[in-house]
């Protein structure tokens, strides 16, 4: 018991460290943008097919899921608010993070378990390049900027694909649709604070779960496929975690 | 007199230990690298030679004991001054260590984009020098993936000399070379060290190439330095062991067969 501790919160600490450095780090970036845009691309460009699929058939599904079950207390008019505030609150960023985590987060583990293994980053130590701000820095941040611009875009798709089923298909007013959504969702509350706060701290996570755990990766084949794992899985736990967590603290009223 | 800075060897290491774990690697080594000469470190396989290297970088501090490099206390140098110093050092990986999603031109331009703001026709000019120096100019266009062994390793050579750095460490230069590129390699690091005064160290276990370039060698092994001198006085040494390791024999004081039982009471 007192071994599993020490290894876990051991594992914090130096996780926490890292993160310091990497953000200690990140102001050497501002003169150089292209090594950020280049991950931007990478980690989120290349992510959004997988999101805005998603995105649409989630929406769909609230759709019908949600006008069987109004349209039996005569509230079909209601859908749009279902739809759109499941969808901000809670699906969007939880979803992105997750979708994220398994296209991205993988992806950015195993590149630098493997630049790790093949003495890449030694190599940059050697030329006095520190890769922590070179490589690790980058693809931290890429992720910090990616993951809310996913979450919206995912939540925007999703709506529409409510839309594209309660009202094209089972014939919801589109008006009563759109102007409950209107009505309804407030931007201080729902996309602030579910949307935007949300989706930040889960790319804030999911970023640096993969950058440690490339970073730490044993430098042989088992050690990157290790990584990789640890990184799907660790994210995926951390954000469903955290995201109770931020719905206890943001949406409890008190 | 020269300045103390000019008369003192590139590197000199006093009595360092240095463990992994429970496994020592090392026990009270010291030894001297010379400016301007080709010093080989040699030794069986998993010695620590590359963790020698290691720790002339930095990258690794020993136990106890000492580490000069150009004058400076390795270990104690903060990140910057060892970033600092680490410019004056060129190091060629076993590996080559390419940087993989940047072509041959890239890779070598990169310590230069890194640390230099030459613009772009001043660097150009750089990279085609070094490129043409280690014969692969044509090659500028290829990723790393495109190379064979021996070509990584040239290209990895003109990136760790793009500095014009004043030392040269090779980590294994030889190993899994074929024939001919292993000559160009061997032909590249003595033309290296005399044509731009480099100081090179060579840590290998590939004798018969090695003594062909090193002014001065040392034997390392079992945690220490088992000899050294010059590769004319190591092959006839009174130790039976450095003979044994100079002359490549199978048995001697290091015996062919990994501690055993008697062979009869296994078998029988």
């Amino acid at each position: 018991m007192n071994g599993l501790f020490d290894t876990l919160f051991g594992a914090l600490g130096r996780a926490t460290l890292f993160l310091g450095q990497v953000i200690g780090g990140l102001p050497g970036l501002l003169p150089r943008p292209r090594l950020v845009i280049q991950q931007v691309y990478a980690v989120g460009v290349l992510s959004m097919i997988i999101v805005i699929i998603s995105g649409l058939f989630v929406g769909m599904v609230l759709g019908l899921q949600g006008y069987n079950t109004l349209a039996r207390f005569g509230a079909a008019e209601s859908l749009g608010v279902i739809v759109a505030l499941s969808l901000i609150r809670e699906l969007g960023p939880v979803l992105t993070a997750l979708l994220f985590a398994g296209r991205a987060g993988s992806s950015i583990a195993a590149e630098i378990g493997l630049m790790k293994t093949t003495e890449q980053l030694s190599a940059m130590e050697m030329m006095a390049v520190d890769p922590i701000k070179r490589v690790i820095g980058p693809r931290f941040i890429a992720s910090v900027i990616a993951v809310p611009l996913l979450t919206f875009i995912l939540t925007a798709i999703g709506i529409f694909g409510g839309h594209l089923i309660g009202v094209s298909l089972l014939g919801v007013d589109a008006g009563a649709y759109w102007g409950q959504i209107q009505n309804t969702v407030e931007f201080r509350e729902d996309i602030f604070q579910g949307l935007i706060i949300k989706s930040l701290v889960f790319g804030v996570l999911v970023g640096w779960i993969a950058v440690y755990q490339g970073y730490t990766a044993d430098p042989t084949s088992e050690g990157v496929s290790r990584a990789t794992t640890h990184t799907v899985v660790i994210s995926s736990l951390a954000v469903l975690g955290m995201d109770f967590i931020l719905t206890g603290l943001l949406f409890s009223g008190v | 007199m020269a300045s103390p800075d000019q008369a003192a060897p590139a590197v000199r290491v006093d009595n360092i230990s240095f463990a992994r774990g429970r496994h020592t690697i090392y026990e009270d080594v010291s030894l001297t690298i010379p400016r301007g000469r080709i010093t080989a470190i040699m030794g069986p396989s998993g010695c620590g030679k590359t963790t020698l290297l290691k720790m002339f970088s930095g990258q690794l501090r020993p136990r106890t004991g000492t580490v000069e490099v150009f004058g400076k206390q390795v270990p104690q140098l903060s990140r910057g001054e060892l970033y600092t110093l680490r410019k004056r050092m060129g190091m060629l990986f076993q590996s080559g260590a390419l940087l993989t999603d940047l072509n041959v031109y890239e890779n070598i331009a990169f310590p230069l984009r890194e640390h230099t703001r030459l613009n772009e026709a001043l660097i150009r000019q750089m990279v085609l020098m070094k490129l043409e120096l280690v014969g692969l100019r044509g090659a500028r266009e290829l990723m790393p993936e495109e190379l064979s062994g021996g070509m990584a390793r040239r290209v990895a050579l003109a990136r760790a000399i793009a500095l014009d750095p004043d030392m040269i460490m090779y980590d294994e230069p030889f190993v899994g070379l074929d024939p001919i590129s292993m000559g160009a390699i061997v032909r590249l690091i003595r033309l290296m060290n005399d044509a731009l005064g480099l100081t090179s160290v060579v840590v290998s276990h590939d004798v018969p190439e090695v003594t062909s370039i090193a002014d001065y060698c040392y034997i390392l092994a079992n945690g220490r330095i088992m000899g050294e001198g010059t590769p004319e006085a190591l092959a006839d040494s009174d130790s039976e062991w450095v003979r044994q390791f100079m002359h490549g024999e199978s048995d001697g004081p290091v015996p062919f067969h990994y501690p055993a039982a008697d062979l009869a009471e296994d078998m029988l």
